[in-house]
């Protein structure tokens, strides 16, 4: 008896091991998987022509990766200047001003919203995004639209944040002990001078952290942007016109990428590059929340 | 000076009103829209009947293929993630319950894996099948989505799992109970609940995720058979039949859309009953 449980116990332990052991070591094999796929490509060009070259023609051999980089950071930014500020002063509000009950109710509502897919919001923005663009927004500016536009990708992929963040946001508040707020509003301040001076002070890093994250997310989505942002090559600095993100490149040519040389290589470069730049986003401002949960 | 203090309250005040019911007001209006497009286009022959002749032209047929594709495919990588998942998160928070600086890196770096994008994961699945030697297909399919929920699943349920007092370790194994048992039969038992949220989050997010399976599961009008058969996903089967000219196809896909945000508000609401309710069965 005493051995089949020393047995038992051993091998359980081994599956517990071998199974954290693989989770710790995904980041690098996903990390060593891509560039074994992308080193063609690394090896026949150099780096500053892959990121900085405008020149993307595929048939010719030639990848720069420089349009999708551009379109990708200029729907990122966008998404962030639109949800930010809302997500920080709702977050202020729900946790501050608002009844408890509101945050109550709204906490599971928000939980359930992180987690629809990102085609449905994809859906909704084909449906009200994109239209609204085309024949309201783009009119006022006086310029000519489709509606599929970097702009409409930027409001899908806010709106899209605006669950995650707010729930991060919410969460860091939360975490503020009340005795420095009482201690602030016994001072003679009041309630907002408290928000401003204590809260916001005191959940500086988490606030930093939750846009960082919300940030990572936004540069990594796909399918939602994908379906509303043109996919169109260009460098344009108008927000009226399409673009073509880094991940809609990859999901968009995964058809023909056996066809072309090199072009498959070239995509897995593009997965790599979002891979490098989002796990060191997320390796940084992750630091930050683990760093205040600690206390 | 005592006016401007309080006239900026009041502004302040305002504004995060504004923002809060801004923010309800959108994500309101989302579901509402995504609601009423699409149960004006639902229909039982929509679920219930497999694509037929000339459908992506308007021709009769519905989207069950995707419905019955999504869930075998979310379930298969549901089990592969409980298989690698509940292990490694038992392990964290029993074997590893001493040593607080090596529970906190290893959170910390399964927190940074949550944060890489599903197409990230596609482009690797799509590499490890290469390397596997197998083609687009079910099997594919689930090892990549297993991947991208394992992460998801491990630290939503070590979440509940840190709760657990030591104590209760330290009676388990003051009885003579092995490490693995007051693993399995301790720690499993009074984690249960946060078990289940942890399933049903990573399953729902396998059911909803469109971008890993873009490379590695295909696309198909059957349902599959046998593993090695490519599937369809309703995510997949929502972006396809949108990015038709055709008004009858697009329709569906707003239909699909509903069909998948139901099941995924399905899930989610289930989550939450269910980890009450087996919330009663946990020492205090």
């Amino acid at each position: 008896m005493n051995r089949i449980r020393r047995i038992s116990d051993l091998l359980v332990n081994i599956w517990m091991r071998a199974g954290l052991y693989f989770l710790l070591a995904l980041p690098v094999l996903i990390g060593v998987g891509l560039y074994w796929k992308a080193a063609p490509i690394i090896g026949g060009h150099s780096l500053r022509d892959l990121l900085f070259s405008r020149q993307w023609f595929p048939m010719k051999g030639e990848f720069g990766f420089m349009p999708f980089i551009y379109s990708s950071a200029y729907v990122t930014v966008l998404a962030f200047i639109l949800s930010a500020p809302l997500c920080l002063f709702a977050a202020i509000y729900l946790t501050q001003f608002g009844k408890h009950r509101l945050l109550q109710v709204m906490l599971p509502v928000i939980d359930i919203l992180a987690g629809i897919p990102s085609v449905v919001y994809g859906v909704w923005g084909v449906l009200v995004i994109v239209p609204a663009v085309a024949e309201y927004v783009a009119p006022l500016f006086g310029v000519a639209s489709s509606g599929y536009s970097l702009l409409s990708g930027g409001i899908v992929l806010a709106v899209m944040c605006i669950p995650y963040m707010l729930n991060m946001l919410i969460e860091v508040f939360q975490t503020i002990p009340v005795g420095m707020k009482e201690a602030s509003l016994s001072l003679g301040a009041t309630h907002w001078e408290m928000v401003k001076h204590v809260i916001i002070r005191k959940g500086f890093p988490g606030i930093l952290s939750a846009f960082g994250l919300g940030i990572a997310k936004a540069f990594g989505e796909t399918i939602a942007v994908l379906m509303v942002v043109g996919n169109t090559l260009d460098i344009s600095v108008s927000p009226f016109s399409p673009g073509y993100p880094l991940p809609a490149l990859i999901a968009n040519n995964y058809g023909e990428m056996m066809s072309i040389p090199d072009y498959d290589s070239a995509l897995m470069f593009a997965a790599l590059l979002l891979f490098v730049i989002i796990l060191i986003i997320n390796l940084f401002f992750r630091y930050f929340i683990h760093q205040t949960e600690k206390i | 000076m005592r006016t401007w203090k309080v006239w900026e309250q009041q502004l302040a005040r305002g504004i995060s009103f504004l923002a809060a019911y801004s923010v309800i007001f959108i994500l309101l209006f989302l579901l509402f829209v995504v609601f009423s497009k699409g149960l004006k286009a639902l229909s039982w022959e929509t679920i219930f009947s497999l694509p037929k002749g000339g459908y992506y032209f308007g021709g009769e047929g519905g989207i069950l293929n995707a419905i019955v594709g999504s869930f075998y495919l979310s379930v298969g990588a549901t089990i592969l993630a409980v298989i690698i998942g509940v292990p490694a998160a038992l392990f964290i928070n029993v074997q590893l319950i001493r040593l607080k600086r090596t529970q906190n890196t290893i959170r910390y770096l399964l927190d940074a894996l949550w944060g890489i994008p599903s197409i990230v994961y596609g482009a690797f699945g799509f590499t490890l099948m290469l390397l596997l030697g197998l083609h687009a297909s079910l099997l594919a399919g689930i090892i990549t989505v297993a991947l991208l929920i394992t992460p998801i699943l491990v630290r939503a349920f070590d979440e509940v799992l840190k709760t657990i007092p030591v104590e209760l370790q330290e009676a388990s194994f003051s009885l003579g109970s092995t490490k693995t048992e007051t693993a399995l039969r301790v720690i499993f038992k009074q984690g249960l609940a946060g078990f289940i949220t942890a399933l049903l989050l990573a399953f729902g997010r396998g059911i909803g995720d469109a971008a890993s399976v873009l490379f590695t599961a295909g696309y198909t009008d059957n349902i599959p058979v046998t593993l090695d058969e490519p599937v369809a996903t309703l995510p997949l089967s929502i972006f396809f039949q949108l990015s038709s000219p055709i008004e009858e196809v697009r329709e569906r896909a707003y239909a699909a859309a509903v069909v998948l945000t139901f099941f995924i508000l399905l899930i989610s609401v289930s989550a939450r009953f269910l980890s009450k309710r087996y919330a009663k069965n946990i020492i205090k």
